[in-house]
């Protein structure tokens, strides 16, 4: 549980509102390396005060876009405009952004101080600006005493404040954050995430964070752009991305989901409309209720997260909803939830999850069982991309 | 439940102590003693035979010196025939301190322009692509497959007055038919003679050193507002300081008693200390005295080696 609570979170949607200005604008955007298309005619906004996710798998390109925004790289093609200013072909180290590295990058023959100190120099500040900026970022990663010891005689987690404290000490316009929590083992990680959205919240920052650990960015995020290849495959809010992804790669990137092929059989939906959208799986017969673009005949995917699948031994008594039967294959026993592998008749295998809400060492469903799998119209998902 | 969780571990460590403790502790014991015995016979034996020839005195004899250990019984007789005029003599002849210093100034030039031609060498060794790399070191080394004194020799060919450089000077035409360069027999080409041979003695110390260097690190300057020219000095040159020290110590110890490169390339006023021990040694057939200007060198030398100890230590 976070020990101190920040302010109250409000909403926050400026991409929402067509005559918000961008902060950010990754125009058009190509970089090749040789032969290898890292990103791949890329257009982005993103709004001041905004905490932005570029998540994706390893080789998909978010760390070459961010590393373009910081000017380490240059795009081949295209514009990068930072408040409506071509940014492009500005170094480096004259650039209003800062960079949390990966790996920290603290310098080895520093000090704490003289590491958070290090920007600040460069930006011939007095003395005594410097020094009191330095004690602010000290206080602000809680490292006051640490202040004279060099990075070696850190902890990972200490190291990763002093990186976060460095590059906040210039007060950026843009915080860009590499894998900022990939060395943390997971505890201090998901203390670390909410500590980054009070710090970003409390600043009034724009933070870029660039990530392949899903859980990190739906946490942190107030958007979210899921990257594959050099594109970008789906811009949205981590709650959009989860429950309406735009197509099977995202769907199968963020969260567990089971996924199966079908086939329109009948539909009610087109853009713009919700409707009953029936399939045909290979026998099955599914219904959600979506909007959808795809016509009779058309293959789709038909997705629904194991969460929203129910559990029972017992038949449906409700006729509209879509029912399944089959036997428990395994049992995956998480502590908060349970998840059940269970083998269809026709022999393919569906997850469904279930939170374990009374306290019982021996569960009502086990190992072998015939059970019957639940959801409603509106829990499925149909994909066309 | 806690007692027996407690004495499980104990029980376990102590079998484990017990397994072929004392083999392991002679294995290592053997590891140590080698070294140390390989220094014994090759090194502080030489150096006492020295240290003894060098209190005795100057005889037409052979061996040319006296007294000549002569067993047990006579020792008493043996040890007091030892003196230090030799060293007395070293601090009479202003020649010695004369060779002294100017082997510590020729080494110390020597090392700065090392520095100065094997840092931008090193820097780009390891900045080059990994694919290249082990090239480059191999190109580095390469001098080696070579005789160290036919490699000075061939110095001899390119600086002599109508050697290699008057003709491509000739050629070029930067110098006029009739001018010769002169720098053969000079102090200049012993630094050059210095600073080609002891190349590679500066560049791979430097080269280990920069190539670890993590480069996010002058990433995260430029990041910070630092321009590329200013994350050097303050990022790289500080974090590259134990390479410049190992390579600048294997350089001016070695080069401080060096013998082949004044000899081939110096000139008669080159005064080195290497060069008057050898004069002392096979010219003036003055053992007692060749051996106390290298007990006087090996002692000025052991303060770099402490330097360079401590920094290790450092390192470490």
């Amino acid at each position: 549980m976070a020990k101190t609570l920040g302010p109250v979170k409000r909403k926050f949607s400026p991409w929402m509102d067509p005559a918000a200005e961008p902060f950010i604008r990754f125009e058009n955007i190509t970089k090749r390396f040789g032969t290898f298309t890292a990103v791949d005619n890329l257009t982005l906004d993103i709004y001041e005060r905004e905490f932005f996710s570029l998540l994706g798998p390893s080789g998909c390109g978010k760390t070459t876009l961010m590393r373009m925004l910081a000017g380490f790289e240059e795009p081949t093609e295209g514009r990068i405009l930072l408040q409506g200013k071509d940014i492009s072909n500005v170094p480096p180290y004259k650039r209003p952004t800062n960079m949390m590295f990966q790996s920290y990058a603290l310098f080895p023959h520093m000090t704490v101080e003289k590491n958070i100190a290090f920007g600040l120099e460069q930006d011939k500040l007095s003395k005594g600006e410097i020094a009191g900026r330095v004690e602010e970022m000290l206080k602000l990663v809680k490292l006051e005493q640490f202040a004279k010891r060099k990075p070696n005689q850190l902890s990972g987690g200490q190291r990763q404040r002093v990186a976060l404290a460095r590059s906040l000490a210039k007060r950026p316009k843009v915080l860009l954050l590499d894998e900022p929590l990939g060395a943390l083992d997971k505890k201090l990680r998901e203390e670390t995430q909410f500590e980054l959205m009070d710090i970003q919240h409390s600043l009034g920052l724009t933070f870029l964070i660039v990530t392949h650990d899903q859980e990190e960015a739906m946490t942190v995020s107030d958007r979210i752009a899921v990257m594959d290849k050099g594109v970008i495959v789906q811009v949205a809010t981590p709650a959009e991305i989860y429950e309406a992804p735009n197509s099977r790669y995202v769907a199968d990137f963020i969260g567990d989901i089971n996924i199966v092929e079908a086939a329109v059989k009948e539909t009610r939906s087109a853009l713009g409309a919700p409707g009953l959208v029936e399939l045909d799986s290979k026998g099955l017969s599914l219904a959600v209720e979506q909007e959808c673009a795809a016509v009779r005949g058309d293959t789709v995917a038909f997705a629904i997260r194991p969460e929203k699948v129910r559990i029972s031994a017992d038949p449906p008594l409700d006729r509209s909803v879509n029912a399944v039967h089959g036997e428990v294959w395994d049992i995956g026993y998480l502590g908060d939830f349970s998840v059940f592998i269970v083998k269809l008749e026709d022999g393919r295998v569906m997850r469904a999850a279930q939170a374990n809400v009374s306290r019982l060492v021996d569960r009502p469903i086990t190992f072998g069982d015939m059970v019957w799998l639940t959801w409603p119209v509106e829990a499925g998902l149909v994909l066309t991309r | 439940m806690a007692a027996s969780s407690d004495t499980a571990p104990k029980t376990n460590a102590k079998t484990t102590g017990d397994d072929g403790g004392h083999s392991a502790g002679l294995s290592r014991w053997l590891v140590v003693a080698i070294p140390y015995l390989w220094l014994a016979i090759f090194f502080v034996a030489p150096f006492l035979i020295i240290f003894k020839i060098s209190l005795s005195d100057t005889a037409i004899a052979i061996p040319p010196y006296t007294p000549v250990f002569e067993g047990f019984g006579a020792i008493g007789d043996f040890v007091s025939q030892l003196d230090f005029e030799n060293y007395v003599f070293l601090t009479d002849d202003p020649l010695y301190i004369e060779a002294y210093i100017s082997s510590l100034k020729i080494a110390l030039v020597s090392t700065v322009l090392l520095l100065i031609v094997g840092y931008p060498m090193a820097l780009a060794m390891a900045r080059a692509s990994s694919t290249i790399r082990p090239t480059l070191v191999m190109l580095v080394i390469l001098p080696f497959w070579t005789s160290f004194l036919i490699r000075v020799y061939a110095w001899i060919g390119i600086l002599k007055p109508d050697g290699l450089l008057t003709l491509l000077l000739h050629a070029i035409g930067l110098m006029g038919p009739d001018d010769q360069v002169q720098i053969f027999r000079t102090d200049t080409a012993v630094y050059i003679g210095m600073v080609y041979s002891y190349l590679p003695f500066m560049v791979l110390p430097l080269y280990s050193a920069l190539e670890k260097m993590d480069h996010s690190l002058i990433e995260a300057a430029n990041d910070l507002g630092c321009p590329p020219w200013k994350a050097f000095w303050k990022i790289t040159f500080p974090l590259s300081l134990p390479g410049v020290i190992a390579g600048s110590m294997i350089c001016f110890i070695p080069i401080t008693g060096e013998f082949v490169i004044p000899d081939l390339l110096g000139g008669a006023d080159t005064l080195m200390i290497g060069k008057t021990l050898w004069t002392e040694f096979f010219g003036n057939r003055d053992w007692p005295l060749a051996s106390a200007v290298a007990v006087v060198l090996l002692v000025l030398l052991v303060v770099p080696i402490m330097v360079f100890q401590n920094q290790q230590k450092k390192v470490a």
